[in-house]
């Protein structure tokens, strides 16, 4: 049985963002790249789902340049996943082009049952590349997945919506599931895992092999701009009848909210 | 002329105030809007519609799309995409929207783009949205013609007056068939009664300063008057104290409510991310230094027990 994890290489959530001089991008010299956190429910979501169903192979999966996403997958490979696809492109493509090259990644490798991903990546937050490679792939998903249960070629997934609203749905494999926090608790990679990673295959792919080109992209980010400097916090002072006061009299008439 | 169709949303038979967001950026563009509906009760919102001046709006009653499902949704957008061929379709940046979209998208290749917060259609599409959880924002550009799918989130753009006179014809949607591999389950509903956090227009959050689960009470006591949704810190959700739907932040929800009470939250960076980009924001904490004041427009500091009760009198007292 073949399940694929889908994986995006991000920078670090304590990352100072800087921009390029001209603005059109960020200025990536000194980020720390994690894999993003999402991503890791889906590759923990993956290893489980082999560690109790036994003859499964789990394929990590992730696009990027490859002399900086290849730690992704070793990292992927430590935590317990057998093998990678890794599709080097070195230009930004947006969420649609990367589905396409995914889910063509994904085909090339025959049947599967599953595929994981995590509900979006952290650095644009566009939480729309599962749902696509799903389109793709002809399959069903689920997104937002804060907990799974397997059984006879079915996924029952629970997602939680609006208003802390909990929908559950039963989806016929092969499905996608697009991990949320709480779906499980991702390991760490041990020592002797990061040893094994090493040794494990990573299929090199380019965009071409795949039959999708950076020029398909739709969308672009452009115009990066810092936010504007918020006016300093104004401190109220006093007892707290009186700060209440001060805070109602601001928020009536200063900013005119209530 | 070219087309918007924008997927409005009704609570209690209205148009939902994010619904009226979306529609204002319709009515201020030169292209013919459409809407469109499914569910209970989705075809009465005809009449409210002219005055937006919508030319046709579609909805859908069959049972299959009584209670949302990826399948039947996807196949009713598809069914009137296929028909009207718009070049733009609009609507709300929430959990529904966010799941079926992209599957439109990639079904339709469409450009795609969720969470905007500035959009203006014209001539040309002036589109901004924030990136990296907000520590910057940037343009959205567009490569080719293809139809875009864009979703606002909401709170960001500003309702205009809509007075046109246009009498919208509703026409029902009978769908097809669905290859009926996602199956509904059971619907677990949580406190429907309040507007989710990610549309609320004032949130009060509460963070480990509240002590215990139990002195959530407060901040309830205070969000009912201002017609507040009550959110958290992730700490207390680590902790037990509220669940998962509640936390605002990195690894919750991104929250842009025009006015966001901190009461007892420090402001640790992940959650500054999920809400920095409240238009107003209170902070209450006994640490003069805590990080959420850097965020803040008006800070309290003192101790958020004794605070809290007067806060919540004074603003009943008003509203009443």
């Amino acid at each position: 049985m073949r399940i694929f994890v889908c994986i995006k290489q991000v920078p670090d959530t304590e990352t100072r963002i800087k921009l390029s001089s001209d603005s059109q991008k960020i200025e990536t010299g000194g980020v720390k790249w994690i894999i993003s956190p999402y991503d890791e429910f889906a590759i923990e979501e993956a290893i489980r789902f082999k560690e109790s169903h036994g003859d499964a192979q789990v394929t990590a999966v992730t696009l990027g340049p490859k002399a900086r996403v290849n730690n992704a997958l070793l990292t992927a490979m430590a935590m317990g996943a057998d093998d990678s696809i890794l599709i080097d492109s070195e230009q930004d493509l947006d969420a649609l082009t990367t589905a396409k090259a995914l889910a063509a990644a994904i085909k090339a490798e025959g049947d599967f049952s599953l595929v994981f991903s995590g509900k979006e990546a952290i650095d644009d937050s566009v939480s729309a590349v599962g749902q696509m490679v799903a389109q793709i792939l002809e399959i069903p998903h689920a997104s937002v997945v804060s907990k799974a249960t397997y059984e006879e070629g079915k996924v029952t997934a629970e997602r939680e919506v609006e208003g802390g609203t909990k929908e559950m749905t039963k989806l016929t494999m092969p499905a996608l599931i697009a991990a949320n926090k709480g779906l499980n608790k991702p390991r760490f990679a041990s020592l002797p895992g990061i040893m094994k990673a090493k040794k494990k295959p990573i299929k090199n792919v380019t965009l071409d092999d795949l039959g999708v080109s950076a020029g398909q992209s739709k969308v672009k980010f452009t115009n990066f701009a810092l936010p504007a400097e918020k006016p300093p916090c104004k401190m109220i002072e006093g007892d707290p009848q009186a700060q209440v006061s001060e805070l109602i009299r601001l928020l009536q008439e200063e900013a005119k909210v209530l | 002329m070219k087309k918007i169709l924008v997927l409005v949303e009704s609570k209690n038979g209205k148009l939902k105030k994010s619904s009226q967001e979306v529609l204002s950026v319709a009515l201020n563009s030169n292209y013919e809007t459409y809407t469109c509906a499914a569910g209970e009760g989705s075809g009465g919102l005809g009449t409210e519609l002219g005055v937006w001046g919508v030319q046709k709006h579609y909805y859908c009653t069959d049972t299959s799309v009584a209670q949302y499902n990826p399948e039947s949704y996807q196949q009713f957008f598809a069914q009137i995409f296929e028909t009207l061929k718009p070049d733009v379709v609009l609507g709300t940046s929430n959990m529904l929207a966010r799941d079926v979209m992209p599957r439109l998208a990639a079904q339709f290749d469409c450009a795609y783009m969720s969470d905007i917060t500035e959009l203006s259609i014209g001539d040309d599409i002036i589109c901004k949205r924030p990136m990296y959880a907000g520590k910057c924002m940037a343009q959205v550009s567009f490569t080719d013609e293809s139809s875009k799918i864009l979703l606002v989130r909401a709170n960001q753009i500003p309702v205009v007056d809509a007075s046109k006179a246009e009498s919208t014809e509703a026409v029902a949607v009978t769908l097809n068939g669905t290859a009926g591999k996602t199956e509904l389950v059971s619907i677990e509903k949580g406190e429907s009664e309040k507007l989710d956090l990610t549309e609320a227009d004032v949130i009060v959050s509460g963070g480990r300063g509240m002590k215990d689960a139990d002195q959530f009470k407060l901040l309830y006591d205070l969000a009912e008057p201002l017609h507040a949704t009550v959110g958290a810190s992730r700490a207390v959700v680590d902790l037990g104290w509220v669940p998962h739907s509640l936390q605002v932040g990195q690894t919750g929800k991104t929250v842009t409510p025009t006015l966001y009470i901190a009461v007892g939250i420090s402001g640790a960076i992940q959650h500054l991310a999920g809400m920095s980009g409240s238009k107003f924001i209170v902070a209450i904490n006994k640490d003069e230094k805590a990080p959420i004041f850097q965020k803040a427009s008006y800070g309290l500091v003192g101790d958020l027990f004794e605070i809290l009760p007067v806060l919540a009198e004074k603003v009943k007292a008003l509203k009443a």
